[in-house]
């Protein structure tokens, strides 16, 4: 995957830690060395809308946004939103689905979006230490064993994520 | 970097003390302009709240700059020209829309000019994310005559602020900043720079020739302008703001802002000219560039500003197919652009509309507008989701205050049955904006039934993401601050408040609404409960301001944002 710009859309709905997560994502990218670009809009999503966020990281990234159809990885905190979005993965893109780690593996319910991204670090070069300092560094310390744990439950059920052909 | 505890942003904030390679930032361009306003030695920073603009001011607050929040877009410019008269570097931030509203103190600024500097950001929204129309405020340079700047990233938000203070300083002119959307709010890695030239201590000195645009002042300003706009465009044809890379002699790419970036990934090998300086364009290095290249396309989001330019100057380009004036580019719809590709796009992705919050203290109020069957004339805010499901109760929305105006004039020409039935409904935040000027022509000039306004108080300015104005009485850090009273407001007009918790009191205020409505007097009903997501917060804020002036005596004074 070296060489090239690796494109991550996160889908969810507004309150569900989308953007923490997208933030988390481009934290554990930096600090492994990349150049990163993050795009999403703001506005309505405070109002419970749909949120996608688009991070993008490689030795060079240009445009801040991932073409459609262009995602090398989706990762969907709400069911609702997984249909909807399903387009913008590339043929043999993987779907992280929120239905990939069981709610009795995570601590609480609110940890999804950490545990999500600990499946997709199964697949990406950043090693799981860098990610989980940059988890670390995005929460207060009173989370960090909790989100560890999701972040840990995630990882190991990474590799089941679904490839989505078209 | 010291930061101030933040609620909503603190996850922006982070990033100041967290993500680093070597000594470089991630930041979004709204945290790279406040970075590169505080490094600039910007005295004062002012605008009102608008997306995707709001983050620059309260970073630069956050950072330890003298930021506050106006009234409106108009006053906002008027304090910061006031500034820049004084020899100071002001920055003043709005979203497109706003700059229609500071429009008029904008066009005659640019005849004075400034003795300090003045930098005016104006965000646009191309494929209105969050914002009522679309329109491109790159045509503002060209109609008040200024220099404008246009940034790709964060990177160059903070670099072209730098050089925008510079350009001000050097012309002596109000400097347009434009950004837009995935400018304001994409994020990627910033290198700060170090110190430029410092800030002069501010002074006044007297320029009655200069600053008071009466007719035989103003016109040898016009022509002082055009003088030093004649200036600009030979310096735009050497400047490094714009930057000409010569590749394939077969593809040539004229383009500015993000654009650029879609456009480079879309075809890596194609030569480019990136316009960093948009008004004045450097026409002749453009003509030259056209000439080496064999296909010359200009790659530009919202109107084909660029390309009417470059035309109107008998330079032969091509311009986008009419489909892509709408909404934002991206690198696909660049690859179809350049491959005269007009088949029907495939449509965005569908997802979950905003609704109003489940506890918003809104639902009753438009429960009852609904059931009494209301004609209403809406505004801009978060209520504005009045109009969705299970509502859809609200028939017009225009522009930040219109909900009076327009409600107005349906009273005035309507028949009586439809007329009686109209309401106007407004926000806090909104009504001190300019939803004042409306209550005004209410009273002057009344419809024959009467008229009824609606202000939802939530107190705060909710849609932007909770930012305070002078009807909350706090300042733009949330600390003590003048207080403007709605209620008060409307009863030194002459016109009857009522004051109700329409969530508190559904069928009372149902009731309230049937006999005002009945009455056929003007009237004015403010339903005030804190907006849900910033209830916590509030009650925080005013109990730890009331326990700063209570116990501070004469100490408290300092401690007010100054």
């Amino acid at each position: 995957m070296s060489g090239r710009v690796t494109n991550v859309v996160l889908a969810g709905l507004g309150g569900q830690g989308v953007i923490k997560a997208s933030e988390i994502l481009c934290d554990a990218a930096v600090r492994a060395g990349h150049d990163v670009k993050k795009a999403e809009v703001h506005g309505m999503s405070q109002r419970g809308g749909s949120v996608t966020s688009d991070v993008r990281f490689g030795p060079k990234v240009l445009s801040p946004m991932v073409p459609r159809g262009e995602a090398d990885f989706l990762l969907v905190l709400a069911a609702s939103e997984v249909e909807v979005t399903r387009p913008l993965l590339r043929p043999g893109g993987v779907l992280i689905a929120p239905d990939l780690v069981p709610e009795a593996e995570l601590g609480n319910r609110r940890s999804l979006n950490v545990a999500l991204l600990g499946a997709l670090s199964a697949h990406l070069s950043i090693p799981a230490e860098v990610f989980l300092d940059a988890v670390k560094a995005a929460l207060p310390e009173r989370l960090h064993a909790l989100n560890a744990q999701a972040f840990a439950a995630g990882r190991a059920r990474g590799e089941k994520a679904a490839v989505v052909g078209r | 970097l010291q930061f101030s505890v933040k609620t909503y942003h603190n996850a922006v904030h982070s990033l100041f003390s967290e993500r680093t390679v070597d000594d470089r930032k991630l930041l979004s361009g709204d945290e790279a302009v406040a970075l590169a306003a505080k490094d600039a030695g910007i005295a004062l920073g002012t605008g009102y709240p608008g997306t995707p603009s709001t983050e620059i001011l309260e970073t630069f607050g956050a950072l330890g700059g003298n930021a506050r929040w106006a009234p409106n877009e108009k006053v906002a410019l008027e304090v910061g020209l006031g500034a820049a008269f004084g020899n100071a570097r002001a920055l003043v931030t709005m979203k497109h829309v706003g700059l229609n509203v500071a429009a008029d103190p904008l066009f005659t600024a640019a005849y004075t000019g400034v003795a300090g500097a003045l930098v005016v950001v104006t965000a646009d929204d191309p494929g209105m994310s969050s914002s009522q129309n679309e329109q491109d405020n790159r045509r503002y340079a060209i109609a008040a005559g200024l220099p404008m700047l246009s940034p790709a990233d964060a990177q160059e938000a903070y670099d072209f602020l730098l050089a925008a203070v510079e350009l001000s300083e050097r012309w002596k002119l109000p400097v347009l900043f434009r950004m837009t959307t995935r400018v304001c709010h994409s994020k990627s890695l910033v290198r700060r720079r170090g110190p430029g030239a410092p800030p002069r201590a501010p002074f006044f000195e007297r320029d009655i020739p200069g600053r008071v645009m009466v007719p035989a002042f103003a016109r040898p300003a016009h022509r002082r302008l055009r003088a030093k706009l004649d200036e600009l465009a030979r310096f735009a044809e050497t400047t490094d703001l714009n930057v000409v890379t010569d590749a394939d002699p077969d593809l040539g790419i004229i383009t500015d802002g993000v654009s650029y970036l879609h456009a480079a990934e879309a075809a890596p090998a194609a030569s480019t000219f990136k316009i960093g300086l948009v008004h004045p364009l450097p026409l002749e290095r453009i003509r030259a560039f056209a000439r080496r290249v064999r296909r010359c396309l200009v790659i530009e989001e919202g109107d084909p500003v660029i390309a009417d330019a470059l035309r109107a100057a008998g330079i032969a380009v091509e311009s986008k197919p009419a489909a892509f004036r709408f909404g934002e580019l991206d690198v696909a719809r660049v690859r179809r652009i350049l491959a005269r590709d007009e088949s029907p796009e495939p449509p965005a992705p569908k997802g979950k509309p905003p609704e109003l919050c489940p506890a918003c203290p809104y639902h009753p109020v438009y429960a009852a507008l609904r059931k009494l069957d209301c004609i209403v004339a809406g505004d801009i805010g978060c209520y504005t989701l009045g109009v969705m499901e299970p509502y859809r109760a609200m028939d017009t929305c225009v522009a930040m205050g219109a909900s009076l105006g327009v409600g107005l004039g349906l009273r005035h020409v309507l028949p009586p049955e439809q007329a009686r039935r109209v309401v106007s409904i407004i926000g806090d935040s909104t009504f001190i904006h300019s939803g004042v000027s409306g209550l005004m022509e209410l009273v002057y000039n009344p419809p024959p039934l009467g008229h009824v306004v609606i202000v939802l108080d939530n107190g705060i300015t909710a849609m932007t993401g909770q930012q305070e104005h002078p009807g909350t009485g706090r300042s733009l850090a949330h600390g003590p601050a003048g207080h403007v009273s709605i209620e008060g407001l409307v009863r030194a007009m002459g016109v009857e408040a009522t004051v109700i918790d329409a969530f508190a009191d559904p069928a009372g205020f149902e009731k309230l609404l049937e006999s005002r409505l009945a009455g056929g007097q003007v009237s004015v009903i403010v339903s005030r409960r804190p907006c849900i997501l910033a209830a916590a917060d509030i009650r925080r804020w005013d109990e730890e301001n009331a326990s700063r002036t209570a116990g501070a005596g004469c100490a408290g004074c300092a401690e007010v944002d100054g």
